[in-house]
């Protein structure tokens, strides 16, 4: 099967929960005071994307750009199926798998090993592959007798290996990445930087969201600006890019 | 050439349609618990981690949980047989019961209310059908109670008493109470990540309802008014469970008490389940 993704009309409002809004007593009170139209205008939202159509093909390597708030990171946890649309439509084709969090279900209580197992877990692997993904993982973030030992009395730069290899060492067909995992490139061992560009060109799609130029042109074949949660421009990198650059901000 | 063997994602599909209507809306809930049938095994090592790491470094691990248990039940024991003038032999075997599957019941419940906040990292940052979290609350609780078993078999062994074939009674009152337990974690882990007030009022309830429920009294002291428990569904539930493994079967209305109030918790969590489940992302 190859893989697809489809984007049709998608807009999401972000609610904000906080205060009055958590209060059951207040809700309570609001619904039974018939005073609920006001309650729904006292709940503050955030209209975090609007009316975002896009249609990727194997092979296609999107890049989002935009400033802090823009939307990307939104945009990315909707298509991971985390965050669920109010409006419009949403098909992927193909496995999945999502780099948002450079911390996902690491828990530093437990040992390095337990943390690769749950990991293999929530991706559905079987023991035997679990024992394999221990292994390369062991492997390249060079833990030796720690494996056995809790991710708490790690050096930094242990947990920053084990959770690099821990999420490079699934290869889907669908990739999402979010900016932090580039960010610290120019501090990557080689190797490091050798297995996520084989990752990357293993996945028949990848959705980028990122910051730099640079990350841009050397991965992405279309570029979507978002400004303010909606699409201001799509199309090839380099006029998007330079319109993007050029833009006052 | 890649310097390591690749791990290929499970295949796998998803479809996402907004505004949907109730019909479609329960298809994903029904989607959600299915997907997390298929991840027992996940399940349990969450579960089982969960122990572990709670109990990590210390000598005894999960038996301090039956010392404790063990501790109390004596110290109650002896205590209420004098006061409410009962013959210990006859009132320690339902002690012990009465407590382990009352405590059970209590961390169950205050569980289920942070059945979805407590796991916010993993729902932020991936794809899981919800219900697995609620599983993990009741086998969370199933282990803590194989734990607390150990201390009503040595009190049952020591006292010789035995409550025979009709304990057999007891094992699907049971498996409906696991049931009801993840029915509950869904009802109360959503209410609960919406409506922050709500844990404390949970647990007032509870309490009250410890005492209400014939939990440390035996109902007969009730004498007359006994069979007004039969609206307590509290203690319904417990008796359907409790009775058969004290040897004796609980009347039919017990029965049906227990089996109304099971029905109205699925149905809620049915409907609650169907109408939130997409919203909960946005409330943890």
């Amino acid at each position: 099967m190859t893989a697809e993704l489809l984007i049709e009309n998608v807009s999401l409002e972000f609610p904000l929960y906080h205060g009055n809004a958590r209060s059951l007593k207040k809700t309570v009170l609001n619904s039974v005071t018939g005073r609920m139209a006001n309650d729904a205008r006292a709940r503050v939202s955030v209209q975090a994307l609007r009316d975002i159509s896009f249609h990727l093909k194997a092979g296609d390597r999107l890049g989002l750009v935009g400033g802090n708030g823009a939307g990307k990171t939104t945009l990315l946890r909707i298509l991971a199926g985390i965050y669920e649309p109010q409006a419009g439509h949403l098909r992927i084709e193909g496995s999945l798998n999502a780099l948002l969090d450079p911390n996902l279900g690491m828990n530093l209580e437990l040992s390095g090993r337990e943390n690769i197992t749950l990991r293999g877990l929530y991706h559905g692997l079987d023991p035997a592959g679990i024992r394999k993904l221990a292994d390369d993982v062991a492997a390249f973030a060079d833990l030796g007798d720690f494996l056995d030992l809790p991710v708490r009395i790690y050096s930094s730069g242990m947990v920053v290996r084990l959770g690099f290899a821990l999420a490079t060492a699934i290869r889907p067909q669908v990739l999402l990445m979010d900016e932090w995992f580039l960010a610290g490139d120019a501090n990557f061992l080689e190797k490091a930087r050798a297995r996520l560009e084989d990752m990357v060109r293993g996945a028949e799609i990848l959705v980028l969201s990122t910051h730099m130029p640079a990350v841009i042109h050397e991965w992405c074949s279309r570029v979507i600006w978002l400004d303010h949660g909606r699409i201001r421009a799509d199309g090839a990198p380099d006029a998007v890019m330079g319109e993007y650059l050029s833009a006052p901000r | 050439m890649s310097a390591h063997t690749p791990f290929p994602a499970a295949s796998a599909r998803l479809e996402l349609t907004s505004q949907p209507g109730f019909s479609a809306r329960s298809a994903l809930a029904w989607q959600d618990i299915a997907e997390a049938a298929t991840m027992w095994h996940l399940c349990w090592t969450l579960s089982w981690l969960d122990i572990k790491l709670r109990y990590r470094g210390s000598v005894l691990g999960p038996f301090w949980l039956t010392l404790s248990t063990a501790l109390m039940i004596a110290s109650m024991g002896f205590l209420y047989a004098e006061l409410f003038g009962m013959d210990l032999h006859e009132y320690l075997p339902f002690l012990a019961l009465s407590i382990v599957l009352w405590n059970f019941i209590g961390a169950l419940v205050s569980d289920a209310c942070v059945c979805f906040t407590s796991a916010e990292g993993t729902i932020r940052s991936v794809r899981m059908p919800y219900t697995l979290f609620a599983g993990r609350v009741v086998l969370r609780n199933l282990l803590v109670l194989a734990h607390n078993v150990v201390v009503v078999v040595a009190v049952d062994v020591l006292l010789r008493v035995s409550p025979g074939q009709t304990a057999l009674l007891a094992i699907p009152a049971f498996i409906l109470w696991l049931l009801v337990g993840v029915a509950l974690s869904i009802l109360l882990g959503a209410l609960c990540a919406r409506f922050r007030d709500i844990p404390p009022i949970v647990g007032s309830v509870m309490q009250m309802a410890f005492f209400v429920s014939a939990v440390i009294w035996r109902p007969e002291q009730l004498k007359s008014q006994e069979h007004l428990l039969a609206y307590n569904p509290f203690f319904t539930l417990l008796e359907i469970v409790r009775g058969p493994l004290l040897g004796t079967v609980p009347p039919v209305g017990v029965y049906l008490s227990a089996g109304l109030f099971s029905a109205a918790i699925f149905l809620a969590a049915w409907l609650m389940f169907a109408r939130v489940r997409g919203r909960i992302a946005f409330w943890i």
